[in-house]
């Protein structure tokens, strides 16, 4: 018998289960075909420009920095003011973005733009972000050769682009989008949540930002 | 039968009575002493009689009741356990309540009965039985609406939450409203006032290392609230944490929460005067 | 690993002399409990949210073997392997079969508890497969040969001084005058040494927070980016899960994850929570090419149905060892085995056998912190009550106390005679005492004054005083 088979006899044996289950697997699959939704706590439940203000509160809450930008074509020039504030060398690396790629770019001077996957040596990654929460100050990445995982995880700091519109109350609201975009039942191969820069706190409890991802993540969220 | 009844007119009771129609006739409360109390401490006892008196309650004590079985219940001795719950459910099903000066032995008559007797012919009468059991400081106030006592201690107290009384009970604000009423007394709380002291019934005689580096860190907390006296609900945990004070050469008293409410301060505390 | 459960007693003994680890313990005791109470405050909803998670796992365990079936054919589905593991030496084995075939001579790994429970590492590197832990806490006590003392706080147990100590030992590459004084400079050697294993490693190994049924989905949750690297550059990616981490949809794992992040650190949400469905797509640009899931029984189906089943809705969040003071005393180590604390004591002597895990469910005030804060509410000062009855049942409790226990009992059930025994015993043992009134050393009752002073009886008992009042209120009545 393979382990699968003595696994799940076992399972069934303890629940008692005849062949005839017809009613346990009948809820099973109106679970997983309703998908009901749980509490969702107030607090997200806000809309417009509270929702957004909202995101912003607990995203820095978590140590995120935050700017508000009017429109996508401030981007370019915001990413540029954050480096010299950083006192990076001007260059970032991004995927293959449809939004990030309508972006005038090229107005700034002397930033380097490199595409596809993140490398070792990339002190920067700029991702646009699918959605986000305002719940938690989460923001919601689908990897994808638009926005490549590594560019999450590999640079120093990541920035993070996020269209005011997309900012969700809840995780739920993002989960339904997720369904629209890829179909009931799948999901990009990876979605990252991520809610504040990477932080440790296994050495005698003191909470210290940049264990191995991003040591600062910085968001930009576009109003118009 | 007059001397029984007491004084109601001592207390001042809640704005709101509860259960009116009942406090026309006395209620008949049978006290469920607990072992500790009738073997260690009698003066808690007597508290807990005079305070129910004076609020205007008749008391009783059975003689068929020894200890709630908690011993052997949590030493995974489930037939003496039964046992023991169901003579003490015999010896209280007359009364209209049963009150114990303890948390921990009220949860055990009120919350463990019920599941350790579900099953057999005694189930129902352990789940009524259990409608009627109360801890005395949430009876007071729960119960009988008492916001106020009658009493006065001159000094500060600090006050340990015992871990049933709070956590199966929902004791914390009751003692401490009328610990606020008391005339003279300064209520100084303790940093973690809610963490378990280290007694844990047979645990503080099976593991006495471990029980022993729990309450030490109890006292600590007592000692730095700075306080004259230490109170709490539950002798097994009082008597644990006077024995550490006094070995300790400690100058607070301790005391039962009861012995202050009922007044009877004038006895020695736990220990009795010696040093 | 080895099995120490049985020393409980001596290694409490042990780790309450140690100073070092009593210095880390204070710290830790203060941080975890102020963190969460202020994240659950700040939530109206949290008591209902835990309500809600409860009936979730709840709902999923009664239909267990469905919820596993229908996540196996997701990850089929997106690409991905199952391998069903009844044992710890069949995981082991799926795991080193896959490493071979992979060729692989290093594998990262991010924090895994189910990968200590099979013990994995030791495994791995007799086999000559060099594993790498990249988790903070995880690498140090890897440098130091030992197990962790929390599930999600690895090195706990120690302070900076013996991280300093450890790294300047095995990092001997860097320069020796450099200064480690601060958890901060610690970290940043720690990021150094660990950031080329990541992109050297052949296999990527991780546990999973969720494994979710509608998509196929394992999940996750971490704070520092390690699991994240683990499973993104590697070729390979091996999840190895135990079977009671399925839930069935994605709703059902945010409406725990409300409760978990909350419950564990004080977070509202960890900052990476990271949902992966099978291997790299067509034009995915990075991610593993192979997906594995090891699914892990190990005796939990033993569980289902039992009166240990709800422990199998733990989601290993902590919170019950950050808010045990027996636990807060001796630490993790003590209790010998893979899981310390409350959920230690319930879930070790499932899982080893209570013949080797008996202290454990017995070394409990039952004060019911545990309970009160866990966030799917399982039961676990009633469940190590249940151990114990197993254990008198079986007859492994010392003959000592079963015979202090008996003793006791006889006189509990007879009322009469209990009354008789104590009004003669209890006024000599006062009169004993004398005018000190305390005991500071008692025959019988060493386990007592060990540490600390006997309270002597007031006098007589108050049964006796009882009833002498009432007599003269009797005589008082008649005359």
């Amino acid at each position: 018998m393979s382990g699968r088979e003595a696994i799940l006899g076992k399972l069934r044996a303890a629940a008692s289960v005849s062949t005839d289950d017809a009613a346990r697997r009948e809820a099973v699959e109106k679970r997983l075909a309703k998908t009901p939704r749980g509490l969702i706590p107030a607090r997200g439940q806000v809309d417009g420009e509270e929702r957004v203000a909202l995101f912003c509160r607990m995203a820095e809450a978590v140590t995120a920095t935050v700017e508000r930008v009017k429109k996508s074509d401030d981007v370019p020039k915001a990413v540029t003011h954050y480096l010299r504030s950083k006192n990076l060398a001007p260059s970032v690396r991004m995927g293959d973005d449809r939004r990030l790629k309508r972006m005038d770019w090229a107005s700034q001077k002397s930033l380097e733009v490199k595409l596809g996957r993140a490398d070792p040596a990339d002190e920067v990654g700029v991702s646009h972000a699918f959605a986000a929460v305002a719940e938690t100050g989460t923001v919601a990445l689908p990897s994808g050769k638009d926005n490549p995982t590594t560019v999450n995880f590999v640079p120093d700091h990541h920035i993070i682009v996020i269209d005011a519109k997309d900012i969700a109350g809840d995780l739920e609201t993002v989960i339904s989008r997720l369904r629209r975009k890829y179909g009931r039942g799948d999901m990009p191969r990876l979605l990252n949540l991520i809610t504040g820069p990477s932080r440790s706190g296994d050495i005698e409890q003191t909470m210290l930002l940049g264990a191995h991802g991003p040591r600062a993540l910085h968001l930009i969220v576009v109003d118009g | 039968m007059s001397e029984r009844t007491g004084s109601a007119e001592k207390f001042k009771p809640a704005k709101e009575e509860p259960l009116k129609e009942e406090s026309i006739s006395p209620k008949r409360v049978g006290l469920f002493v607990t072992c500790l109390v009738d073997l260690f401490r009698p003066t808690v006892g007597f508290a807990a009689v005079k305070l129910l008196e004076e609020a205007g309650c008749t008391v009783e004590v059975p003689m068929a009741q020894t200890c709630c079985g908690q011993p052997a219940y949590n030493s995974g001795d489930r037939e003496d356990a039964a046992a023991i719950a169901r003579q003490t459910i015999e010896a209280f099903e007359e009364f209209d309540y049963v009150v114990a000066p303890s948390g921990s032995c009220a949860g055990m008559l009120k919350k463990h009965y019920p599941s350790l007797l579900k099953g057999t012919s005694y189930e129902a009468r352990a789940e009524a039985f259990s409608g009627r059991v109360h801890e005395l400081v949430s009876f007071l106030v729960d119960v009988l609406g008492i916001t106020e006592v009658p009493a006065r201690h001159e000094g500060s107290v600090t006050y340990h939450d015992s871990c049933s009384g709070l956590r199966e009970l929902g004791i914390q604000q009751q003692p401490r409203k009328l610990l606020s009423s008391v005339e003279g007394l300064e209520l100084k709380e303790m940093q973690n006032s809610d963490v378990c002291c280290g007694f844990g019934g047979t645990f503080c005689v099976k593991y006495p290392d471990i029980s022993n580096k729990i309450v030490e860190e109890k006292t600590a907390s007592i000692e730095g609230a700075g306080a004259d006296t230490l109170l709490a609900g539950d002798l097994g945990c009082l008597m644990n944490m006077a024995g550490k004070l006094h070995r300790q050469g400690s100058r607070v008293e301790v005391r039962h929460v009861a012995e202050v409410l009922a007044g009877m301060t004038d006895k020695p505390a736990i220990g009795g005067g010696g040093r | 690993m080895e099995i120490q459960s049985p020393q409980f007693k001596q290694k409490a003994r042990k780790a309450i002399a140690d100073e070092q680890l009593q210095r880390a313990m204070g710290k830790a005791k203060i941080g975890f409990v102020g963190k969460r109470k202020k994240a659950v405050d700040a939530l109206p909803e949290f008591e209902d949210l835990r309500s809600s998670a409860r009936a979730i796992k709840d709902h999923t365990l009664e239909h267990l073997d469905l919820y596993l079936e229908a996540y196996e054919r997701k990850v089929i589905a997106s690409g991905g392997q199952v391998h069903w593991a009844e044992t710890a030496e069949d995981a082991r084995q799926a795991v080193l079969s896959i490493c071979r075939a992979a060729g692989a001579r290093t594998v990262t790994k991010g924090k895994s508890m189910i990968t200590e429970e099979i013990a994995l590492n030791d495994f791995l590197e007799k086999e000559g497969v060099r594993p790498v832990e990249t988790d903070l806490g995880e690498y140090i006590i890897q440098l130091r040969g030992e197990h962790p003392s929390h599930i999600i706080g690895p090195a706990l147990h120690l302070n900076k001084e013996q991280v300093e100590e450890d790294f300047r030992r095995v990092h001997t590459e860097l320069p020796a005058g450099r200064d480690l004084s601060q958890p901060e400079s610690l970290l940043g050697e720690a990021r150094h040494i660990l950031r080329p294993q990541y992109f050297q490693a052949d296999v990527g190994i991780t546990g999973a927070n969720f494994l979710v049924a509608e998509t196929g989905t394992s999940i996750i949750v971490t704070n520092e980016g390690n699991g994240d690297l683990t499973q993104t550059l590697p070729r390979v990616h091996i999840v190895v899960a135990s079977i009671e981490k399925v839930v069935p949809t994605l709703e059902d794992a945010s409406q725990i994850l409300r409760v978990l992040a909350r419950s564990a650190t004080g977070q509202d949400m960890s900052v990476y929570t990271t949902l992966s469905t099978g291997p790299r797509r067509p034009d995915d640009p990075d991610g593993p090419d192979e997906y594995h899931v090891i699914l892990l029984d190990n005796g939990r189906s033993s569980m289902l149905g039992t009166e240990f089943h709800e422990m199998l809705r733990c989601i290993r969040c902590g919170a019950c060892m950050n808010h045990c003071p027996v636990y807060h005393a001796v630490g993790g180590h003590a209790y010998g085995w893979v899981y310390p604390g409350p959920m230690g004591s319930v879930l070790t002597p499932s899982l080893v056998g209570v013949d080797k895990a008996g202290h454990l469910p017995n070394a409990s005030t039952f004060c019911g912190r545990c309970e009160s804060v866990c966030p799917m509410q399982i039961p676990l000062p009633r469940m190590m009550r249940h151990w114990r009855e197993r254990e008198f049942e079986r007859g492994l409790n010392p003959a000592t106390q079963r015979f202090g226990l008996g003793f006791w009992a006889f006189f509990a059930r007879r009322p009469g005679l209990y009354r008789l025994a104590t009004s003669m015993a209890i006024p000599a043992l006062s009169g004993l005492a004398g005018r000190r009134r305390w005991f500071r050393s008692l025959p019988f009752a060493g386990g007592w004054t060990r540490h600390r002073d006997l309270p002597a009886p007031e006098s007589r008992t108050f049964m006796q005083q009882w009833r002498d009042r009432e007599t003269a209120k009797q005589e008082g009545g008649a005359s």
